[in-house]
């Protein structure tokens, strides 16, 4: 249970006042019991920085990636329009979310549906926060810990980030041993365009079990991930080698809620 | 008769550029046959991307030693064209290296150093033909390699191989001319090869390579329509009309969002009579065949020259499925090139009971996609296979309800209750207090 109070957007409206940014907490951060302790990291890092934040709690739906990606036009355009009608009823400016997919969604599909906000992944964020003095970390428990990190494809090739979760890890005082394959060329984790939710087709081995066999071989400690499915994907590829005990799978606002003991 | 060599040369440059002609413009009508789609904002930026990944050869780059070599016969194609142009002025006028006097005492430097640009490109070409037949690249005998794939792109090495052997002999065969004007760097080690013939036989087979040469570039010419080899002239329109969004962008469609406003407006009267343009043929969601797909889909394909950088990133095809971005292209081009047949015998398209989805592409390889969009990231000129893939999804999920199982209860659970999984949308908040 968070020991502060995580204000939504309705309570803030009812009182007159207007959150300078929505967290969008997407549906993996709502329900997936390990994307949830991100969201309650992120929670965590928001409420300390004493920044002025609403969830959409009950009033958020899914944005409609995974209809998309598996052919449903039309439904990803109904929970559009659904998720477009309440943000813009609040007035909504300035979004940040801890999934790329709801981030790529958001920034990327909505406008020439109606809907046109500041859209940040929390990596873009945080770090715009740094830089502003908003949020400092020092980098302690951290400080020398071999890890590395994966690009997730919605944030890095598909919006072109590979700097800002780069920027944050540096704080942290980690020791950064990069993949083989990392930013633009990058492997995907094996959960997007909807193989989420879907068994593989037939093949010679799975996905996610590569790219964390190319996380481990960098002898990192902790793997870190800016996206829930990455997450998942990754801890599951970490347990095929039974090695759960040695290598931790984070996520960015993780290793920053920890660092800062929040 | 002295002006028979002229006349040949005139009909030969001319039936070249006819045929070639004719070619083209039906490669160009059936791109034509694919849907519109607007790539005309932002010229600026269009003919910047062009500059650098076609003709800067940026994203080749990313792999040095392809990138490289491939930089050599680039370079060698685009700077030997000058001495082709000298070729075609000789051969029109009846002159002999007309340029010579133009350029006074640069033109033997000029030559020189075409001569080292055709070794570096021999040299090149040999080192291709090595990693596809001896050393077997992974990427170069995928399932999709063989057959005409794979015999094509060896003869474009041979042809290459003949072209830069016929130029270097001609001029080594004129270096032992007794009237020899002329000598070049490279050349000039080839002579003495040739110095046993006579006076007669020396301009004989300079005359013969001259030819080769020549008549060899004509050959090539119109060898590249039927080639992959055509990204050569493809790759610049392809780079300037290419996607210049964010990759993760995808086109949301115009129609759907007509109805779901008319769905999502109380006003709306759902028994209104239907607008008077009932003619119109009803529009297909997505994309079942290569003429469903748009001009920049069938441009793409066309101007894939099968590398398989695509095909060596893909973390489906990384992993054994069947998925292969590269074959997505292959069968995208060769469906267009039989739907133009068909219309070309016909008319117009009489149905041949085929489709791009069923026949060419699989539903497994359609639904192995991670939409990475590292297939995207991987070509060297901007070809977008996940375009073309999420079109064939539209379709297939929309049209045919044929997505496989698991995604119709993801589906059917995000219209519900607003999530993938089947959870409560009122416990969305739960979470805080858990």
């Amino acid at each position: 249970m968070t020991t502060f109070q995580v204000p939504t957007l309705a309570q803030m409206t009812a009182e007159g006042k207007a959150p300078e940014v929505l967290f969008w907490v997407g549906c993996a951060g709502s329900f997936d019991d390990r994307a949830k302790k991100i969201t309650k990291a992120m929670a965590k890092i928001l409420h300390h920085t004493g920044i002025s934040y609403a969830v959409l709690g009950t009033e958020e739906g899914c944005t409609g990636d995974p209809a998309k990606r598996a052919g449903n036009e039309f439904l990803f355009q109904m929970q559009a329009m659904m998720n477009i009608q309440v943000l813009n009823g609040y007035e909504v400016k300035h979004i940040v979310t801890t999934c790329p997919h709801c981030f790529n969604t958001l920034k990327n599909e909505y406008p020439e549906l109606g809907g046109n906000y500041h859209v940040e992944h929390h990596s873009q964020f945080l770090n715009r926060l740094l830089k502003e003095g908003r949020l400092k970390i020092e980098g302690g428990s951290f400080k020398g810990k071999k890890i590395t990190f994966h690009d997730p494809c919605y944030l890095g090739r598909a919006n072109d980030e590979y700097e800002a979760p780069r920027a944050l890890l540096e704080k942290l005082d980690v020791s950064l041993k990069e993949m083989r394959r990392c930013k633009q060329n990058g492997l995907c984790c094996g959960a997007g365009g909807s193989q989420m939710f879907k068994e593989a087709e037939k093949g010679t081995a799975e996905i996610n079990h590569v790219r964390a066999d190319e996380a481990m071989e960098t002898g990192a400690e902790i793997v870190v991930a800016g996206c829930p499915f990455c997450n998942t994907m990754l801890t599951d590829g970490v347990k095929n080698r039974e090695k759960e005990d040695q290598v931790q799978v984070l996520d960015l606002a993780e290793m920053i809620a920890l660092a800062e003991d929040l | 008769m002295t002006y028979l060599p002229n006349i040949l040369f005139i009909a030969a440059l001319a039936t070249a550029i006819a045929v070639f002609a004719r070619k083209a413009g039906r490669i160009r009508k059936n791109i034509g046959l694919g849907k519109d789609t607007d790539r005309s904002d932002r010229p600026s930026d269009r003919l910047q991307n062009m500059l650098r990944v076609a003709f800067g050869q940026s994203k080749m780059q990313a792999r040095p030693v392809a990138g490289a070599l491939h930089f050599i016969v680039y370079v060698s194609f685009l700077i030997i064209n000058i001495e082709v142009l000298e070729i075609i002025v000789d051969g029109i006028f009846g002159t002999h290296r007309a340029f010579a006097p133009f350029l006074g005492k640069a033109y033997a430097p000029i030559i020189s150093a075409f001569e080292v640009l055709a070794v570096l490109t021999v040299i090149a070409v040999l080192i291709f033909w090595w990693r596809r037949n001896v050393s077997k690249l992974d990427r170069f005998h995928k399932p999709e390699m063989k057959g005409w794939a794979f015999t094509d792109a060896n003869n474009i090495l041979y042809i290459e191989l003949v072209l830069m052997f016929a130029f270097l002999n001609m001029n080594a065969l004129e270096a032992n001319f007794s009237d020899a004007h002329h000598s070049f760097l490279i050349s000039q080690y080839i002579a003495p090869l040739w110095s046993g013939a006579s006076e007669w036989g020396l301009h004989f087979g300079e005359r013969l390579f001259w030819w080769v040469h020549i008549l060899g570039i004509f050959a090539f010419l119109n060898y590249l329509p039927y080639s992959k080899h055509f990204h050569i002239i493809l790759a610049f329109p392809n780079t300037y009309y290419a996607n210049l969004e964010a990759k993760g962008r995808f086109e949301n469609n115009a129609t759907v969002t007509k109805e779901v406003a008319m769905m999502m407006d109380p006003t709306a009267d759902p028994f209104a009579a239907p607008a008077a343009d009932t003619d119109a043929p009803i529009e297909r969601f997505g994309a079942k065949d290569a003429n469903d797909l748009s001009w920049a889909n069938l441009l793409n394909a066309y101007t894939c020259t099968e590398c398989g950088r695509c095909t060596s990133e893909c973390p489906a095809n990384l992993t054994g499925k069947k998925l292969s971005p590269r074959k997505i292209m292959m069968d995208t081009r060769d469906r267009i090139e039989e739907i133009g047949v068909n219309i070309a015998a016909n008319g117009s398209f009489v149905d041949d009971g085929r489709s791009l989805l069923g026949d060419y592409i699989t539903n497994e390889e359609l639904w192995a996609c991670t939409s990475c969009n590292a297939c995207v990231q991987a070509c060297p000129v901007d070809i977008d296979p996940l375009n073309i893939i999420m079109k064939l999804r539209n379709f297939a999920t929309m049209e045919e309800s044929s997505a496989p199982g698991a995604l119709n209860a993801m589906m059917t659970n995000v219209e519900n209750n607003g999530a993938p999984w089947p959870f409560n949308q009122m416990d969305r908040a739960n979470w805080i207090n858990e």
